[in-house]
């Protein structure tokens, strides 16, 4: 499967994987732990940028080493990633405040 | 055993590795989709999942090496960015499109 990768894959792969895989998993357990909807909003967006850049850098580097050329097309994920992310959290962070403002009234 | 083939052995590992994170996150974020107590924590839990969802995807084509996952991940996100910005827009004004 993937035995005949390149060394300049196979290492710095692993290392965005784990770390990749690690704060997506952190960020998911403050959206699970954390006790207010305000202090919520802070740990998924750590998967969201953090996350996905590690994980679209090693399939940058996997599907290069794969097809023998440089692909980039990986990037077009991340910019709309990049741009989509802070405009639905500001949106829905709006939304919250905008709630919670009705309810004291 | 050359160091070449333990290395892409490790790079498995942590292939599955990084699967198994997305999992156990996404098993988290549906757990507070069910229990979130107000609206917006269930948004924000959908959100969590799409993403999730994608970054598993893009593990399945490192892991496959084939570029058809990234299509999938590439729609999940945008409807997911489209999802929940109108959910966002309908805890906001209580109505998606304005009149």
């Amino acid at each position: 499967m993937t035995g005949d990768l390149p060394l300049w894959v196979t290492i710095p792969g692993t290392l965005l994987l784990v770390t990749g895989g690690l704060v997506t998993l952190i960020g998911s357990l403050g959206l699970l732990r954390l006790p207010d909807f305000y202090a919520r909003m802070h740990g998924p967006s750590m998967g969201t940028t953090i996350g996905t850049a590690t994980v679209l850098l090693a399939s940058l580097l996997v599907s290069s080493a794969a097809t023998g050329r440089p692909v980039i097309h990986e990037l077009l994920l991340t910019v709309l990633v990049v741009m989509s992310a802070p405009v639905s959290s500001m949106t829905l962070l709006k939304a919250a405040r905008h709630r919670a403002v009705q309810r004291l009234k | 055993m050359s160091p070449a083939t333990t290395l892409a052995t490790v790079f498995a590992n942590a292939v599955d590795f990084a699967q198994l994170c997305f999992a156990i996150a996404m098993l988290f974020a549906t757990v507070r989709l069910v229990r979130g107590p107000a609206a917006q924590d269930r948004v924000l839990a959908l959100d969590t999942l799409h993403v999730n969802g994608m970054l598993t995807l893009l593990t399945l084509g490192i892991r496959s090496q084939s570029t058809a996952y990234f299509d999938m991940a590439l729609l999940i996100a945008l409807f997911g960015f489209v999802g929940t910005l109108a959910l966002a827009r309908f805890l906001l004004r209580s109505e998606v499109i304005e009149p």
